[in-house]
């Protein structure tokens, strides 16, 4: 999902990040309040980090012949929100633009909005989605996780398709022909995110009935 | 005896990974795959600003991979070992007989 270093236009990188920031703000905001009122949660608040910043440096094989990383942002957008995910997936996106050439300075406005913003929202939403139909917590914490990786990677289409339509099909179709190399190529990534997701999850949560897993960890059930 | 669930799920997991290998396949990145694509839809395209700094080499950037990789799983491990410490020294409070203190 990263695009690379100079590959958008500068009007395109100065319109992703203008859109990210009030979410990186907002999300700045909702970690120092999680760190005041709930200080206990700061050690999962760390771990969900974590889980991003591993599962976006692991690039998996894939059915299409071809590799990509999950983005590990689901995890911590069930626990805590969406809006945490924002500060936290921008760091890890930092640390590749700055060290690995992987994505870039100019992209990274874009890369946060797909990664750090779309990812987490959409898993958020699948989760609540879930448990308000009544389906397990495991599963609506698969669904959620699965889900939003998906989501970060048709946006990243979305976005590369905005930027250079297709000269006869247009938007629409540049959607489809990034979306072939893409999210096609995710899909099997998006399942083991979601797995894994409910491994760690259960992993950090210990013998806590499933049910109240996910309050425990973000503090709000002692 | 019951298999753990996470167990059955990290099982599901290796299958998922190993399949496409044996699949076959080129495996390069998806990232660069795009790149590809906009260079050849767009003839003579260069991205107008190159990266700061790029990894030497594919060792090196195979190092720093490594190196996000462990410190998150550091990160993980250490959380989880220590919410088990805290909840066993929690039983063994309680379980002792002596009134539950305050704390947890």
């Amino acid at each position: 999902m990263h695009i690379m270093e100079g590959y958008l236009p500068a009007s395109h990188c100065a319109a992703w990040y203008a859109a990210s920031a009030p979410f990186v703000v907002a999300g700045a905001l909702r970690i120092r309040k999680i760190v005041r009122e709930r200080p206990e949660a700061r050690m999962i608040l760390a771990a969900s980090g974590a889980f991003a910043f591993v599962l976006s440096a692991l690039k998996i094989p894939s059915v299409t012949g071809s590799c990509s990383h999950p983005t590990g942002t689901g995890l911590g957008a069930v626990i805590f929100g969406p809006s945490v995910m924002a500060v936290l997936g921008v760091l890890v996106l930092l640390f590749q633009a700055l060290l690995l050439a992987h994505g870039g300075l100019t992209t990274l406005g874009a890369n946060t909005f797909s990664m750090a913003v779309v990812g987490p929202w959409v898993a958020y939403a699948i989760w609540r989605l879930g448990r308000g139909l009544g389906l397990s917590v495991a599963l609506s914490i698969f669904l959620a996780a699965a889900l939003g990786d998906l989501a970060t990677y048709v946006f990243t289409s979305v976005q590369l398709a905005l930027a250079y339509p297709d000269p006869t099909s247009g938007i629409v179709g540049a959607v489809a022909k990034f979306g072939g190399i893409f999210a096609v190529t995710q899909i099997p990534l998006a399942i083991a995110e979601g797995i894994l997701t409910v491994v760690v999850i259960d992993a950090l949560a210990g013998k806590t009935a499933d049910a109240d897993k996910v309050g425990v960890l973000a503090g709000e059930i002692r | 005896m019951r298999i753990p669930r996470s167990a059955w799920l990290l099982l599901l997991l290796a299958v998922l990974v190993v399949v496409p290998l044996l699949k076959g396949g080129e495996f390069g990145g998806s990232d660069g795959e795009a790149s590809v694509a906009i260079e050849q839809a767009n003839p003579g395209f260069t991205p107008w600003l190159d990266p700061l700094w790029e990894p030497p080499s594919g060792e090196i950037e195979s190092l720093l991979f490594a190196l996000q990789a462990a410190l998150g799983a550091l990160v993980i491990g250490y959380v989880v070992g220590r919410r088990h410490g805290q909840s066993r020294a929690r039983a063994d409070r309680t379980g002792s007989g002596r009134p539950a203190q305050s704390a947890g």
